[in-house]
């Protein structure tokens, strides 16, 4: 995996792999940290990976592990005297995603959620001690993708499901079914609350996500689908922050599509 | 990448070979009163699918196959088939044995990738067993082993979560990516498009356990329904019957995997106007692998041990056509695309004397044994494979 790290003094491309985590500066050039992944800790026959990249709480970098661990690095404004901050230990399967909160919380809404294999969702309050929020048990299926936005965890699961839960106390706000097939990724445009959703079904669907005024209540509306034709999507996200246009890629494709609405 | 996926990579792909080959037995084969010396009947054929199941299905070589190991490359994999593929009288040559791979390895990629859900890639491999069951159903102590592996596989994979089982799939698919070649049954049947890539459909059953997409619920802070709406797509899919089974026996339910082959639709390949994607195949690594040596050491022992009969005086063993004619399985040997050959593994001496020596013992033990003088012309040895180490 590799994704963008943006804080507030620097920006960092953090890579996962098999053997472990690296962090580069934001053009590549130099490698500042590497993070080689503890092998014993894992059974024999498990595979051994790092998986789910999150920058949080304006200074720290969290990265998941294939034994549920998840490494918080603390990360100085510059230079490479990175720091294993600590290591959160409330997962038992395998990190699939990890998410920052990209709107503003609501107060004790939370900074980061963590998701894994079994399902389970961990809302976490970021800082010199991470504090775990709240708990969202699984239901039989894995998370494969999460997101968080002004307090609402926007969750994608294997069996093609979205769920949108409050950060604050784990409630389930909303169930979509939204695809045929496994959920490969999520993405979520901070301006206006347009969640992308990409799966093996070969569809890629534009969602709004709010919240109505009066209720308090989440609420989430369809807004456009789009086939990609004999392609399993394997990721999608969008390419500004209003939503207005999103780029999709998928198996056996050597191509990135990008879509704009017009 | 997941160290669990090499069995099922293995045991599928024996299954499309076992496939393939009864098929293209059964379209040779004579009755047995009217058959020359040279051609196949009946008892041939069961012959030929007992000894590669027996193969197959050694125990030595299954409990080394579980071990927990990264995926082989496609070169050092090929060489296994190669191997399994002579384990009895037959003889292929390197077209058949090219084309033979390609329909095994588009089929089983064809099945992974259509699998509805990670956990369904168990009952392709279940439908797999179930049918080389079948081919063996009147040799109950091949039969034994074949249940022992489906134990096995129950154990290793029963209890794995549907995360663990999708990363087996995406290794297996990573390990197939960028293979298009064009099969003319699939083509028929309008499963793969003319450019190499499979139809994915967008109606059907969904997977068992996912609802058929289109609904939304919201839920105010109590926990009550508060609103409900829908959304359509071009997609038009159903709710499931019901669940495959993951028994040693059962109804799978699932279509992937089982036997789409007959006697009467005949299985080509086409090489030409292939993908330009195949430039990214071909950029593969071809020069000696020191690893190589590695790969061999595996293979080696994976087959070492493992006691063939080795013919009689009056026994001989015979080539099969994987085309419908010599000279098209000729004209295939000639115009097979260079980034598509599977080059058997070139292994390079190591320097170290004492590599070298261990080396050469391996390389001279896999070597074909000579034919014996006086065979006819469908009578070659069986490849001696190596003795105890």
């Amino acid at each position: 995996q590799a994704a963008w790290c943006v804080l507030p003094s620097r920006v960092l491309l953090v890579l996962t792999s098999q053997k472990g985590i690296q962090m580069y500066e934001s053009d590549g050039s130099i490698m500042v940290y590497w993070h080689a992944l503890d092998v014993t800790e894992h059974p024999p026959a498990q595979a051994v990976f790092a998986r789910g990249i999150a920058a949080a709480g304006g200074r720290f970098v969290c990265v998941g592990t294939s034994s549920g661990l998840v490494l918080v690095f603390d990360i100085p404004p510059k230079g490479t005297n990175i720091t294993v901050s600590e290591a959160l230990e409330q997962h038992h399967d395998a990190i699939t995603d990890i998410a920052a909160e990209l709107g503003q919380a609501p107060d004790g809404a939370g900074d980061v959620v963590t998701a894994d294999d079994a399902g389970t969702l961990c809302v976490w309050s970021a800082g010199e001690e991470f504090s775990l929020l709240c708990k969202i048990p699984g239901f039989g299926c894995t998370c494969s993708s999460v997101k968080l936005w002004n307090g609402i965890v926007a969750a994608g699961y294997g069996n093609g499901q979205i769920r949108l839960y409050e950060a604050a106390t784990g409630l389930l706000r909303a169930e979509v079914n939204a695809h045929a097939r496994w959920i490969y990724a999520l993405d979520l445009a901070p301006q206006t609350g347009k969640l992308l959703s990409g799966a093996e079904d070969s569809f890629v669907h534009v969602w709004k996500l709010s919240r109505n005024t009066d209720t308090e209540d989440v609420e989430i509306q369809h807004c456009h689908a789009e086939c990609v034709t004999d392609t399993q999507v394997c990721g999608a996200c969008f390419c500004d922050p209003d939503g207005n246009s999103f780029a999709v890629t998928g198996y056996d494709l050597s191509e990135i599509f990008r879509y704009s609405q017009v | 990448m997941s160290a669990r996926a090499l069995p099922l990579l293995f045991l599928n792909l024996g299954g499309e070979m076992l496939y393939i080959l009864d098929q293209r037995l059964r379209a040779q084969s004579i009755p047995g009163e009217k058959a020359r010396k040279d051609e196949w009947t009946d008892v041939d054929r069961k012959r030929v699918m007992n000894d590669i199941i027996t193969t197959m299905f050694n125990k030595k070589f299954m409990e080394e196959l579980f071990k927990p190991q990264e995926l082989y490359s496609k070169k050092a994999l090929r060489t296994v088939y190669d191997r399994l593929a002579h384990a009895s009288i037959m003889r292929l040559n390197q077209a058949s044995m090219d084309k033979l791979y390609d329909l095994m390895t588009m089929a089983f990629k064809y099945q992974v990738l259509l699998c509805p859900r990670p956990k369904d890639i168990l009952l392709v491999t279940f439908n797999h067993l179930d049918a080389i069951k079948d081919f063996v159903s009147d040799s109950p102590g091949i039969l034994n082993q074949v249940d022992e592996t489906f134990r096995q596989l129950i154990e290793t994979y029963g209890r794995l979560s549907a995360g663990e089982l999708q990363l087996i799939r995406q290794t297996l698919l990573i390990f197939f990516q960028d293979m298009h070649i064009r099969v003319s049954i699939f083509l028929k049947d309008k499963v793969q498009n003319s450019n190499g890539r499979f139809v994915l459909p967008i109606s059907g059953p969904v997977p068992w356990g996912t609802e058929v997409p289109g609904l939304i619920r919201m839920f105010n802070r109590n926990g009550d329904e508060v609103k409900r709406t829908e959304f359509t797509t071009d997609g038009n899919y159903v709710t499931p019957q019901r669940e495959g089974s993951f028994d040693l026996y059962g109804d799978r339910v699932l279509k992937l995997g089982t036997n789409m082959y007959s006697v009467s639709r005949p299985v080509e390949t086409h090489m030409s106007g292939s993908s330009k994607n195949l430039t990214s195949h071909a950029k593969e690594n071809v020069a000696p692998n020191p690893l190589a040596k590695e790969e061999l050491n595996f293979l080696a022992r994976l087959l070492g041990g493992l006691e063939m009969k080795k013919p009689g005086g009056s026994e001989t063993g015979f080539r099969l056509n994987l085309f419908t004619t010599d000279e098209e399985e000729e004209h295939a040997a000639l115009t097979r695309p260079e980034e598509l050959s599977y080059k058997v593994i070139n292994v390079e001496a190591m320097q170290e004397p004492g590599r070298r020596a261990e080396l050469s013992r391996i390389l001279g033990e896999l070597e074909v044994a000579e034919p014996r003088p006086g065979s006819s012309g469908k009578g070659e040895d069986l490849l001696a494979l190596m003795d105890e180490l």
